[in-house]
């Protein structure tokens, strides 16, 4: 049953996602200190007297003075309850901070998806099916330009083109005036405006990779005796491609969609900070600089989740798309 | 009258700038409900003539002179001549599917894993014929009935994958057949295919091409097939054609030198004791390979078994757990009770059909697969070796004993290696030698197998299929191994280049006192290699035997059905079509009860005939009443 096919790899997720926490929980705890001492460090940089008492209190209102473990386990139990911890720095729980700019990250991510299939299949398309033509290489060698130029690089062009030629302040997702509003029309059709520019250049090198594995892809399907059978069938040639190698194709992009998740949004974190977008990229790397731990835990595992749920989905999908995984994936071992 | 002419048919290939003519003036016809067998070797050009008839050349070729007149018996007045069509217009498409029907040789890779059957020849159908739903379904099941799927209905929900390789093509061509086309290309239809359900499948395509009227252009390098289903024949060399003529002048006259060297260089049941096959071209010559260590060749003469394989049994579960429902988990037996001696310096040969396990057998004894019981004793002059208890250094060590040659000489090859670094590998990972001793010992291998020492910088890609298998085997003789493998080491290589390899082979052993396990579907090659032969169906050997004993007094149903579906290159000893059961040989219910398991009774054995043949049957059963 699909039912219990899904509940499965729901099962599955579980441990995943526990060794994931894991992970995160070690990772930020490795550098020498946590965010108390940094604190007091940089306050004593600066001349000021560092409060001890109050970083005393502190720490042991967060829990400092007990193990890692324990912490850590202090930290699982909020995360199941949805409570994402309390960020030092802000002073302010992570929910709150995070909100809003997670938000505005999937949305910017979810459109850079969209915009990268958009573009890249009908050009892979053309370009496997005119192989060795001009075509093929003008568009391989524009492609090959996404891939290799850096995403930071391609936000600073494209600020100061918008600039120059649009007008357009494109540092930030909304226009100054509707920042901290509330979710309107006018706000929505602002950030529209704004966001095509950084789904552009997060794409931009996506676009290229994708454009390249469909063109690879849909050669070898290509060369593929059905392929041959369907046109010996007397099909016209572009709906023998769309009913035949273009579906096989597909399985290896639906398979991807796990992938493309965390590559988007890692890209996306630098040409935010480039862009000033109001995503969440700027705020995690300062919170991995200052150890503010549960800030950086939190919205990782959050990552780590969007990650987990994008392979899940990919393997319903493909189960449905794919009759040879649906009757014979779980027979061989 | 005539549904196909070509005339004077050039076609050309442009392949990194360069033109090539790979057919040179090709004539030839194929008369109304007739079948005519084009021959040759891969590249001859047969195939590209195929798919010049149905316009799908790839995009390097082109035709690039002549006529292909197609004369439908719908409108006989007006025949269309198929190389001046466009490649992809209205025309062509029509005639594609619609009144030339074609069939491919890999019916795994000619179907849509992603379609279900019904799918795919409906959609034929609607192309060319619109048909409403429920009338084109019924004709489909009725179509699909008549290749014989057992029950039509559910077949048109099947996908590709949940067919063996028979009802595949089964499949292909009710899809090649449901516009009820004027002329069938058949490009190699049952080369993939066991002997008998090949049997099957040809005569299913003779009864429908009566029932239908149709032509079939029959495409295929095997000399047996052709005798026993063309009208005439056509035979291509390098683009050109040697022969052609009545199916009766070109097999009891044959003129060409060509026809008469292809006809010798397949082996046959005739053959005399010792003769040789001559192959098409000479193998550049070859210097004897040296003898191994006098110590070795004196322990051959003991008697002792080089190799006793007893009781091994190996289960696969397939649990084909299903998508919607809960399942069921299957053990399938792919080795069941399985026991042979291979002695010293002989050849043994393992015959049976794909999935009968013989492959597994040989992966255990290769220790690349655990046996779920059973015990494998090696002699390897000192001691008795248990194969199956080695572990970690005594397994390394015992692993240059036993070696492997495999079926495709292009993927077991790594095109990333020169042949040096293939060659040198296995002396590496045992430390034989150091640097210029293990180049000059590669130098001999080269030598041994009749390659030119100075191709040992190139890669795989650069050689013949013949040469790369040559290479293939120089591998298997570089740790000086006793016994050697031969996983259906010629199937994939064209009759010519066979027969060389073949020889090589011989010749080795003989040099060298090699062993050999030698694992065929092809009984005509068995028969040319081994000394003894033993048959697997089902996961058991049903009969072991010396070869000449085998052949001429075959007990086992199963042994006799594969020897009587053996397409025959002679025209005197047709196939008896009807004789295959329809299950295939192996389908043990239509056995004699001599040689099924009493269910209440004991457990078959393996009854002694006299002079080492041995039949699987029922003990006490009479089995020489029943020869």
């Amino acid at each position: 049953m699909l039912l219990k096919y899904i509940l499965k790899r729901i099962l599955v997720m579980i441990p995943t996602l526990l060794i994931t926490s894991a992970l995160i929980f070690n990772v930020i705890n490795l550098p020498e200190g946590d965010y108390f001492e940094t604190l007091s460090a940089e306050m004593q940089a600066q001349g000021e007297k560092a409060d001890l008492s109050r970083i005393e209190f502190l720490k042991k209102e967060y829990g400092f003075d007990r193990p890692v473990t324990e912490r850590y386990f202090w930290w699982v139990a909020g995360l199941l309850q949805g409570d994402m911890g309390y960020s030092f720095e802000y002073q302010r729980p992570v929910r709150e901070i995070v909100g809003d700019r997670l938000m505005l990250t999937m949305i910017v991510s979810f459109v850079t998806i969209i915009f990268t299939w958009i573009v890249a299949f009908p050009i892979g398309i053309y370009s496997a099916t005119h192989q060795y033509s001009w075509g093929d290489y003008g568009l391989t060698f524009i492609g090959l330009i996404g891939l290799a130029v850096p995403h930071f690089l391609l936000a600073l062009v494209f600020m100061y083109m918008a600039n120059v030629w649009f007008g357009t302040s494109i540092g930030g997702l909304v226009d100054p005036q509707y920042l901290n509003q509330p979710m309107s029309w006018a706000k929505a059709a602002s950030v529209l405006e704004h966001l095509w520019i950084p789904v552009i250049i997060i794409g931009a090198g996506g676009t290229a990779g994708m454009i390249r594995s469909v063109r690879a892809n849909l050669l070898d399907e290509l060369q593929k005796q059905y392929y041959v059978t369907a046109r010996a069938k007397g099909l016209p040639p572009g709906k023998a491609l769309r009913k035949y190698p273009l579906r096989m194709s597909l399985n290896f992009f639906v398979s991807d969609i796990g992938d493309i998740l965390p590559s988007i949004v890692s890209g996306a974190e630098i040409v935010a900070i480039v862009l000033s977008l109001q995503t969440t990229g700027p705020l995690l790397i300062r919170a991995l600089q200052s150890q503010d731990m549960y800030l950086a835990g939190s919205f990782l595992m959050f990552l780590s989740f969007l990650t987990v749920i994008g392979v899940l989905i990919s393997d319903i999908a493909l189960a449905i798309l794919d009759p040879r995984i649906r009757l014979q994936g779980a027979a061989t071992k | 009258m005539d549904i196909l002419r070509i005339i004077d048919l050039h076609l050309g290939f442009t392949i990194h700038g360069l033109a090539r003519d790979v057919v040179k003036g090709v004539s030839l016809r194929v008369p109304a409900g007739k079948t005519v067998a084009l021959v040759g070797e891969s590249g001859s050009g047969k195939s590209v003539i195929s798919q010049a008839i149905m316009g799908l050349l790839p995009r390097a070729g082109a035709i690039t002179g002549g006529e292909i007149l197609f004369r439908d018996p719908l409108a006989p007045d007006n025949p269309i001549d198929i190389a001046s069509l466009p490649a992809e217009g209205k025309e062509i498409r029509s005639l594609r599917g619609g009144r030339i029907g074609m069939i491919f040789q890999e019916p795994m890779s000619s179907l849509s894993p992603v379609h279900t059957i019904g799918n795919q020849i409906e959609e034929a159908l609607q192309l060319h014929r619109p048909t409403p739903k429920p009338e084109a379904r019924a004709l489909i099941e009725t179509m699909l009935k008549r290749v014989g799927f057992k029950d039509p209905a559910r077949a048109f929900g099947l996908y590709s994958f949940e067919l063996s390789g028979g009802l595949r093509q089964r499949a292909m061509l009710a899809m090649a057949l449901i516009c009820k086309p004027a002329l069938l290309i058949a490009d190699e239809p049952t080369t993939a295919l066991d002997v008998t359900i090949q049997a099957q499948v040809l005569d299913l395509m003779r009864d429908l091409q009566a029932e239908m009227g149709m032509a079939i252009l029959l495409i295929t390098h095997d000399l047996g097939v052709v005798a026993n289903m063309a009208d005439e024949v056509v035979v291509i060399y390098h683009g050109e054609i040697m022969e052609s003529g009545p199916v009766e002048d070109i097999f009891r006259r044959p003129r060409h030198p060509y026809l008469k060297a292809l006809l010798k260089a397949s082996p046959h049941f005739d053959m005399e004791e010792g003769e040789r096959l001559v192959a098409l071209r000479e193998a550049r010559p070859r210097p004897p390979a040296a003898p191994r260590s006098v110590e070795t060749l004196q322990h051959a003469v003991e008697a002792a078994p080089l190799l006793s394989v007893r009781g091994l049994r190996k289960a696969y579960t397939t649990g084909s757990r299903s998508f919607f429902g809960k399942g069921t988990q299957h053990t399938v037996l792919a080795v069941d009770d399985v026991g042979f001696d291979i002695r010293r310096g002989e050849c043994l040969g393992l015959v049976g059909e794909s999935g009968c396990g013989k492959t597994t057998v040989s992966k255990i004894i290769m220790r690349a697969v655990t046996p779920d019981a059973g015990t494998i004793r090696f002699d390897d002059g000192q001691a008795q070796i248990d194969v199956l208890g080695l572990e970690g250094e005594d397994l390394r060590a015992f692993r240059p004993r036993v070696q492997m040659i495999f079926q495709d000489p292009v993927s077991s090859l790594s095109p990333r290696m020169t042949v040096m670094s293939i060659l040198r590998e296995p002396l590496a990972i045992h430390d034989k030698g150091h640097g210029s001793e293990q180049t000059a010992r590669v130098k001999a291998l080269m030598e041994d197998v009749g390659l030119d020492v100075r191709f040992l910088n190139r890669y795989p890609h650069s050689f013949s299929g013949g040469q790369r298998q040559r290479i293939g085997i120089a591998r298997a003789l570089a740790l000086d191994p006793d016994l050697i493998i031969c996983d259906e080491p010629v199937s994939a290589l064209d009759v010519s280049v066979q027969a060389q390899i073949l020889n090589l082979l011989k010749d080795l052993q003989a040099e060298r006192g090699l062993t050999f396990l030698f694992i065929s579907h092809n009984l005509a090659v068995v028969n040319y290699m081994a000394d003894r032969i033993a048959v697997m169906a089902n996961g058991r050997i049903v009969e072991i035997a010396p070869r000449r004993a085998l052949f001429s007094r075959p007990m086992h149903p199963y042994t006799r059905a594969l020897l009587k579906s053996v397409p025959f290159a002679d025209l005197d000893r047709k196939l008896d079509f009807k004789l295959a059961a329809p299950g295939g040989a192996s389908d043990a219910s239509h056995w004699a009860p001599a040689f099924r398991r009493d269910p209440d009774g004991e457990a078959l054995t393996h009854l002694a005939l006299g002079e080492g043949h041995y039949v699987l049957a029922r003990p006490g059963a009479d089995i020489r009443e029943m020869a």
